[in-house]
């Protein structure tokens, strides 16, 4: 079931995509090297209208003139409104393709060898691409190699592009085989999927679509502990995280036994991940047996130390009294509860922390005789776990078929590069130092440089700040294929390799 | 028919060519039956009448399609098991080796003989090879767990699987851990553990009870169960697949085939399909946009709660916004007027907004626009309490689902008293039903109170036959009947109700 698909894609879903391009743009795609400097100025251009600010005029030489002609006293500080659109603008993402993403190492990444394979040819790629107000969606795209996929981005201009799983031909000849049933996607990385939104009822700070440092340690917690159950429970090693552009990550575990799993599985590995069950009605959210599982009590030691920080402190989430409200309905002992209700409504405004430190002193006091002080213990581990605990969307993980985001797409929202994350650097990670297209074309227009080095040219994404993230990306798939190598020679199928 | 004449006498074929002398041994051979469960490894090779084969297999598919009827009405395991009990003993008796019964033997046979027989009627499609497969599982399931902890021992020992046991050394190592994921043992010595790989054992893994370390997971001896379960359906799904390739050679038999056909036709599926005639009522006009907010107190307690949410909020989310709109296509809503409904509930998206997220998975519910098979399907069905009830339980921020089950027993009160429920007595059934896990049960029992009177009416007056006040398993048949019963003695209604009877 495709879950927000444009009303056109199937009709246009195979036609060709000509009438879209503007008129110089196909034979610049084509041959990129010579058409450089007619793109050039005309992205330039583009990058002035963006970056209004006059000051930083006299960078771009070429284009100077006419943007002070046009805008003699720009404002120093552009609209968010006019930047947000300069940001998905089709010659700033043609430039992205042409320039910046790394479809080399895409490739390299899902197909596991030099030489395409199955796994890179009969990979589904979908295209979300804009046309007038509305967005077409391309489903069942295949490419043979990484310049056919670059190519066709450079064309098209997606706003996003999405991976599905492989299938067992070609996506793009589905429909010649004699059966439809011989169709089935055989493989896929398992994936992840973390979204602030479903965090709304307990972040403080922001809603829906914005977030600030104070939500985004949620999904630092969130990756910390699903990192680690994948790593030290199921014995996965090659797990990228990427962050989705704005406000969630998501992981991509790309071990050969991950790639391989049917749905049971995933559905298994998702089932075993996913703790917080019930939608806003259900009442209490966590209800798990004791004793607790071991996966749970090295998560519940690893997101104590957030809870009392990044939780209580930073997001106090009872301030308000229905909150609290739904604080005090977790507690089980009734006497408990209501002199714990008697105290917070006798000094509106009481911080989270001291509220939560208000159950023990309670609790302590013995305002309830019969007060259970296992259950008490269990109720507020609960509740740490409610309150921290990663909130997966688990259907994505759960299917074979589902389709995911690409790393290094743009958002069309904030214009960042949705760039892996560095778990060992993991607390650093900042959302929004995140590189935007505009950023790095700045970059690269202001590079100083040469343009070439030891010998060799050097590649356009190497003059910005998206140079960090390519080059740990490129040592994840290294590994990746290293890993693949390895698989290969212990069984012994290494024919192929020897010329 | 030529065929048949040239056929040879089939108790003198084997003796034919001496070649073929060597499979002949095997032919009268009698299997004998060690224990009461059986792997079906090995098909059976002796000869029975005609008479038997029909009987047998029809005995068999009596109690597969019982069981499979205990799943759809979502009866609970030990529900299942008793209502199970009498149908076995009845149509396919299976008892242990320390009933000492003389008929042991028979018993087994039979039971691996009507195995085999159903195999070859239920492999020729990919979905009927799924739900046989699925069938014989839980009744594999329901006999392992009743079965004599002993003669269970013997049985899986007599299967040689390899798992790997796990050393002294290595339990006491882990002890902490295994015995946190085994409440209800005390110490590790207690128990022997076995390590296979995680893949083995995905129930057990999603359900958290078994500790993982690395890939291996550590089964306790008592989960068995599961290991046996996953081989039981691997080997079976294989024997499957392969019968479906041997299949065609059977086409010259004219005894067999046609009582193999007979037996899948009639395996047909007791899943309460949504019929179009559930759509229309007569006597009441064709539901548009605006009249929803009107019929609605017609709705069962789950689309209720959706349509309340929705106009709460000016919002559902997907999985929500799908079972509401199959709903509303149940009860007639055409294409357009669904459009009109979902664009003014969302009030506060722009039409672009809407247009671009939400009007295509409209369409595409109604078959309007995806692939050739949607679309020559005319969407999708509107969703049974069955399919409702066995879809995942709604995440933060959802609403979809069944409210008898996804709702704390305390906000299912007070919607119940929203929507105008307060009878006490009846709330104490609801919460009973509910603490019973007998959801449909609540949600029929809410029913017949609100229409205590219509139902004592047409019961008197004998308009309504048994079948129509039979249980209710699909919110569309929730909705006609309400709305029919209030509606009684108005022109058309009543026709609609001699109709149907």
């Amino acid at each position: 079931m495709p879950h927000s698909v444009s009303p056109q894609s199937t009709q246009t879903q195979d036609a060709p995509m000509a009438n879209t391009q503007p008129e110089n743009g196909a034979t610049e795609d084509i041959k990129m090297e010579d058409g450089e400097a007619a793109t050039e100025t005309k992205r330039t251009v583009n990058l002035d209208d963006m970056f209004g600010d006059g000051d930083s005029d006299d960078e771009y030489s070429s284009s100077a003139p006419v943007v002070k002609d046009e805008i003699p006293s720009s404002p120093p500080v552009p609209a968010p409104v006019s930047r947000n659109a300069s940001n998905s603008d089709t010659e700033v993402m043609r430039a992205f393709y042409q320039r910046l993403c790394p479809f080399r190492y895409l490739f390299q990444w899902l197909n596991h060898s030099p030489v395409p394979t199955a796994d890179f040819m009969h990979r589904e790629f979908a295209f979300t691409v804009p046309r007038g107000a509305d967005d077409v969606y391309l489903r069942y795209q295949s490419f043979l190699t990484a310049d056919l996929l670059r190519k066709q981005c450079v064309q098209m201009v997606p706003s996003r592009f999405e991976i599905g799983p492989q299938y067992t031909t070609d996506p793009r000849e589905r429909k010649t085989l004699r059966k439809a049933s011989a169709f089935r996607p055989i493989k896929k990385e398992l994936v992840f999927d973390i979204d602030m939104t479903d965090y709304d009822d307990i972040r403080a700070c922001c809603k829906g679509a914005s977030i600030c440092h104070k939500c985004w340690t949620f999904i630092t917690m969130a990756i910390k502990v699903v990192d680690k159950a994948l790593r030290e429970d199921f014995g996965f090693e090659l797990i990228l995280w990427v962050y989705s552009g704005r406000r969630g990550a998501h992981a991509w575990v790309c071990d050969k036994k991950a790639r391989e799993m049917d749905d049971t599985r995933r559905r298994a590995i998702a089932g075993y991940l996913e703790l917080l069950k019930g939608g806003d009605k259900s009442g209490k959210k966590v209800n798990i047996k004791r004793p607790l599982h071991p996966h749970l009590t090295r998560s519940l030691n690893l997101l104590s130390s957030h809870f009392q920080e990044d939780v209580l402190i930073s997001q106090d989430p009872w301030a308000s009294e229905d909150k609290a409200a739904h604080l005090l309905s977790l507690i089980p002992d009734l006497k408990l509860r209501e002199a714990l209700q008697k105290k917070w409504d006798s000094s509106p405004g009481r911080a989270s922390i001291s509220k939560w430190g208000d159950i023990d002193k309670s609790a302590e006091s013995g305002v309830s005789a019969s007060l259970d002080k296992k259950a008490l213990l269990n109720a507020k581990q609960d509740i740490v776990l409610e309150y921290t605990y990663p909130r997966l969307d688990a259907e994505v993980s759960k299917k074979l078929i589902h389709l995911l985001k690409s790393p290094f797409c743009v958002h069309p929202g904030t214009g960042r590069i949705c760039v892996p994350i560095d778990t060992r650097k993991l607390e650093e990670f900042d959302p929004f130092s995140v590189p935007t297209v505009t950023q790095c074309l700045g970059e690269i227009d202001s590079w100083e440089g040469g343009d070439e080095t030891e010998g060799r040219t050097i590649n356009d994404w190497e003059k910005t700040s998206l140079k960090e993230y390519i080059d740990y990306f490129r040592s994840f798939v290294a590994e990746v294929i290293k890993e693949e190598g390895r698989g290969k020679r212990e069984r012994g199928d290494d024919d192929d390799m020897e010329f | 028919m030529l065929r048949s004449d040239n056929r040879i006498d089939p108790k003198r074929r084997a003796h034919l060519s001496h070649k073929k002398r060597q499979f002949a041994d095997s032919e009268f051979k009698q299997q004998h039956y060690e224990h009461r469960l059986n792997f079906y490894e090995l098909p059976p090779t002796t000869e029975i009448s005609l008479e038997e084969f029909e009987e047998w297999a029809i005995s068999r598919l009596k109690v597969l399609s019982e069981l499979e009827a205990c799943s759809f009405r979502n009866r609970s395991p030990e529900e299942t098991t008793s209502y199970m009990s009498s149908i076995l003993e009845k149509h396919l008796p299976l008892h242990s080796n320390s009933s000492r019964s003389s008929t042991l033997q028979d018993e087994r046979r039979k039971d691996h003989y009507s195995h085999f027989i159903l195999r070859l009627a239920f492999s020729s499609t990919p979905d009927l090879r799924q739900r046989f497969a699925r069938l014989e599982t839980m009744l594999f399931r329901l006999r392992f767990k009743e079965d004599d902890t002993r003669e269970k021992q013997a049985f899986v020992k007599s299967l040689n699987f390899d798992w790997e046991e796990m050393s002294k050394e290595e339990k006491e190592e882990l002890a902490k851990d295994l015995l946190a994921t085994t409440p209800g043992i005390r110490n590790v010595d207690e128990e022997g553990w076995f390590k296979v790989d995680w893949e083995q054992v995905p129930e057990l893994v999603e359900q958290r009870r078994v500790l993982l370390r690395r890939g291996r997971a550590y089964v306790p001896q008592r989960e068995q169960m599961s290991l046996v379960l996953a081989e039981f359906t691997k080997r079976l799904d294989s024997a499957l697949e392969l019968t479906s390739r041997a299949l065609p050679r059977l086409d010259e038999d004219d005894r067999l085939k046609p009582i193999l056909e007979h037996l899948s036709t009639n395996f047909t599926a007791p899943d309460v399909a949504y019929s179009s005639a559930d759509g229309d009522i007569a006597g009441m006009s064709v539901p548009t946009a605006a009249n929803i907010d009107t019929l609605s107190q017609h709705f069962p307690l789950c689309m209720q709660n959706l349509h309340q949410t929705l106009r709460a909020n000016s919002h559902l989310k997907h999985l929500g916004r799908l079972q509401y709109t199959l709903f509303l296509k149940g009860i007639g809503l055409s294409l357009e007027e669904c459009i009109i409904f979902w664009r003014r509930s969302f009030k506060l998206i722009t039409d672009e907004k809407f247009n671009k997220e939400y009007r295509y998975n409209v369409r595409h519910a109604y078959g309007d626009v995806g692939g050739d098979a949607n679309r020559r399907g005319r969407g999708y069905t509107p969703y049974s309490c069955q399919r409702i009830l066995t879809e995942p339980l709604p995440g933060p921020g959802q609403s979809h689902g069944c409210p008898y089950r996804t709702f704390a027993p305390d906000n299912l009160i007070s919607l119940l008293q929203k929507v105008g429920v307060s009878d006490r007595e009846l709330l104490r059934g609801v919460k009973e039903d509910v603490g019973k896990q007998r959801y449909h049960i609540a949600c029929n029992r809410v029913f017949e109170h609100a229409h205590r009177v219509e139902i004592k009416t047409v019961k008197d007056q004998g308009t309504l036959g048994a079948a129509q006040l039979d249980t209710i398993v699909h919110p569309n048949t929730y909705f006609k009947r309400s709305w029919m019963l209030k509606h009684l003695g108005e022109a058309g209604v009543k026709e609609e109700m001699m109709d149907e009877s």
